[in-house]
């Protein structure tokens, strides 16, 4: 479970998010949706603390964020950030083993390697292990990120915008092995995404942010409506309904 | 990539023995301790600058600045500088070699961290800001010593002047053993660090969530190179002050030569490589120049030659980012 508690953040002085108090249970895929610059990827950043708490408190899996130590709480929860910039020439195999570091701290054993192969197979980069990361495409490098969260074999993991430059054949295959990975695995994942119907189609709950505070949240059915679209989102578009989700109509 | 150390380790080995045999003639007793006392400072300095760039071009995510083109060794004036203002020199020449290190020691890293926070801030991530930064940085260390130094009488400026351009030729066997101790504990450091250091390469947000928080691993660094650059610094003189040091570009050259025998983000592949190229290079180099070529121009002029043109071509080919 995480629970958040009176997170309030300011940056240089403007306030970024307010108040928020937000419970999300274990298991599952929690979307995180809102328009541009409502705050999530600073309540996800916060969450992993990417960046330091100013006010308020967070704990994942009943270990507070803060005063936890770094290393135990990389073996609870694995984040990919919104901007991934890798300053050393990597293959791909290279920066997936990096998802064990946790675990053996530089000396990675058979079961770190294990897991290594595990998560390539899975996310099907085999082929392009011996791969630099500047030699393959958008979706494979969103792929090879993905995987070294998944490597990295923690209860929680948060995504932000992983579908970011994707084409819809790569962004389908991706949300398909992050439904598998709570499905399967039980855990638990909290994702950004600016799509709202890749939020409705593969999520079981949503939780909607504009300017710093929560709008809504509940069961994609339940939330997405017009008058969502029209109050947060500033949009007038219609929403249907297929196979019991809803999908906004573009 | 180890057969390739293995090479580089034979090389280094092999220039060391030729440094020593080559023309050894004469009053043998007298010219073979002066030759090895050369070479241990030549390899203390080739080690210690080495590992010194790798870890601050690590810290930095950059491979074109370089603690020597940010002004590191310019520092060392300039603490020197200032203790002969404030002690006068016969004061100054009251302290005893080891004195004088911690001193310039505690001074360079507290200088260093100071100027390591404000460059950081100022780059802001972005490379070209950063090596901008830095060389801008450098300039300002050198123009205030240069301000400090006319400033002070010109009997005791003389005293700073014989210091900064110290020399291999008059090595003094404390101050050498006390930067043998300082580097062997920074590479030892370095080599302590050299897992952590892999993951910074990641990038900052990555590192933190792999449990690696780069501010923490920073100061270790920061600290562990100004350790480096100060033992090697007051053993060879500062580097670009035209002492028989290496010059400002020597670590530069250490590390893209490096990259280039082995391309790896993994430290402990990457420390020693470019250990043994800082030590073949200094003791190579000394060797072709001084034996060989019996030339009289200081290896610095040559390194700084290279140097320049790698640096240029760093730059040039540097993707944009
Ligand atoms: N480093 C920063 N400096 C100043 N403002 C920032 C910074 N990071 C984010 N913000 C502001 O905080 C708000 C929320 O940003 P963010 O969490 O990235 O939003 P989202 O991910 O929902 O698009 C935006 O208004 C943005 O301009
Ligand atoms: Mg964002």
């Amino acid at each position: 479970m995480i629970r958040i508690e009176g997170l309030s953040h300011a940056i240089g002085g403007s306030p970024i998010l307010h108040d928020i108090d937000l419970t999300l249970p274990e298991g599952g895929v929690t979307a995180l949706i809102g328009p541009n610059g409502a705050g999530k990827s600073t309540l996800l950043s916060l969450i992993a603390r990417l960046q330091k708490i100013q006010a308020g408190r967070i704990t994942v899996g009943g270990q507070e964020v803060g005063r936890t130590s770094d290393r135990d709480l990389a073996r609870t929860l694995a984040v990919m950030a919104q901007s991934t910039h890798v300053s050393a020439r990597l293959s791909v195999a290279d920066l997936v083993s990096f998802g064990r570091y946790p675990w053996h701290r530089g000396r990675p054993g058979a079961i770190d390697r294990d897991h290594v192969e595990q998560a390539l197979t899975r996310f099907d980069l085999l082929a392009l292990r011996h791969r630099f990361l500047d030699e393959i495409s958008g979706g494979q490098r969103q792929r090879a990120f993905v995987a070294m969260a998944y490597a990295q074999d923690t209860p929680y993991l948060l995504l932000d915008e992983p579908l970011n430059n994707l084409d819809i054949a790569a962004a389908r295959d991706l949300m398909g092995l992050v439904r598998d990975m709570a499905d399967r695995d039980g855990r638990t994942v909290v994702i950004v995404l600016h799509d709202i119907n890749y939020a409705t189609g593969f999520a079981d709950r949503l939780v909607v942010l504009k300017d710093g505070r929560i709008a809504a949240q509940g069961q994609p059915a339940q939330i997405v409506t017009e008058a969502l679209l029209r109050d947060v989102f500033g949009t007038s578009a219609t929403v249907e309904t297929l196979q019991g989700r809803p999908y906004v109509v573009v | 990539m180890p057969r390739r150390l293995i090479a580089l380790a034979l090389l280094l080995a092999l220039s060391a023995a030729a440094y020593i045999l080559i023309d050894l003639k004469g009053p043998v007793a007298f010219i073979l301790p002066y030759r090895l006392t050369k070479l241990a400072a030549l390899m203390l300095v080739g080690v210690a600058i080495a590992v010194a760039t790798v870890l601050f071009q690590t810290i930095t995510g950059n491979r074109i600045l370089t603690p020597s083109l940010m002004g590191f060794d310019a520092l060392y004036v300039f603490v020197l500088t200032a203790l002969v203002h404030t002690l006068g020199s016969v004061g100054f020449s009251a302290l005893s070699p080891g004195v004088l290190f911690a001193l310039n020691l505690t001074a360079m890293t507290a200088l260093g961290l100071v100027l390591f926070g404000v460059l950081m801030r100022l780059a802001r991530g972005d490379m070209v800001r950063l090596v901008l930064t830095g060389i801008v940085i450098g300039l300002l260390i050198r123009a205030i010593t240069e301000f400090l130094q006319r400033l002070i009488d010109p009997n005791e400026f003389q005293t700073v002047q014989s210091l900064s351009f110290a020399r291999f030729t008059q090595i003094d066997g404390v101050l050498l053993a006390v930067s043998a101790v300082a580097v062997i504990v920074g590479t030892g450091l370095a080599w302590h660090l050299r897992h952590r250091l892999d993951v910074l390469s990641l990038g900052q947000e990555a590192a933190t969530g792999l449990g690696e928080p780069p501010a923490s691993l920073h100061r270790l660094a920061l600290l562990t190179i100004c350790l480096l650059v100060a033992a090697a610094t007051s053993l060879a003189g500062p580097l670009s002050s035209g002492g028989f040091g290496p010059a400002s570009f020597f670590g530069l050259i250490v590390t893209a030569f490096a990259h280039m025998v082995t391309p790896t983000h993994r430290h402990a592949i990457l420390l020693p490589c470019a250990a043994l190229i800082g030590g073949i290079i200094l003791i190579g180099g000394q060797l072709v120049m001084e034996r060989l070529l019996d030339l009289a121009t200081p290896l610095t002029v040559v390194i700084e030659l290279i140097g320049g043109a790698v640096f240029l071509y760093l730059l040039l080919k540097r993707r944009a980012a």
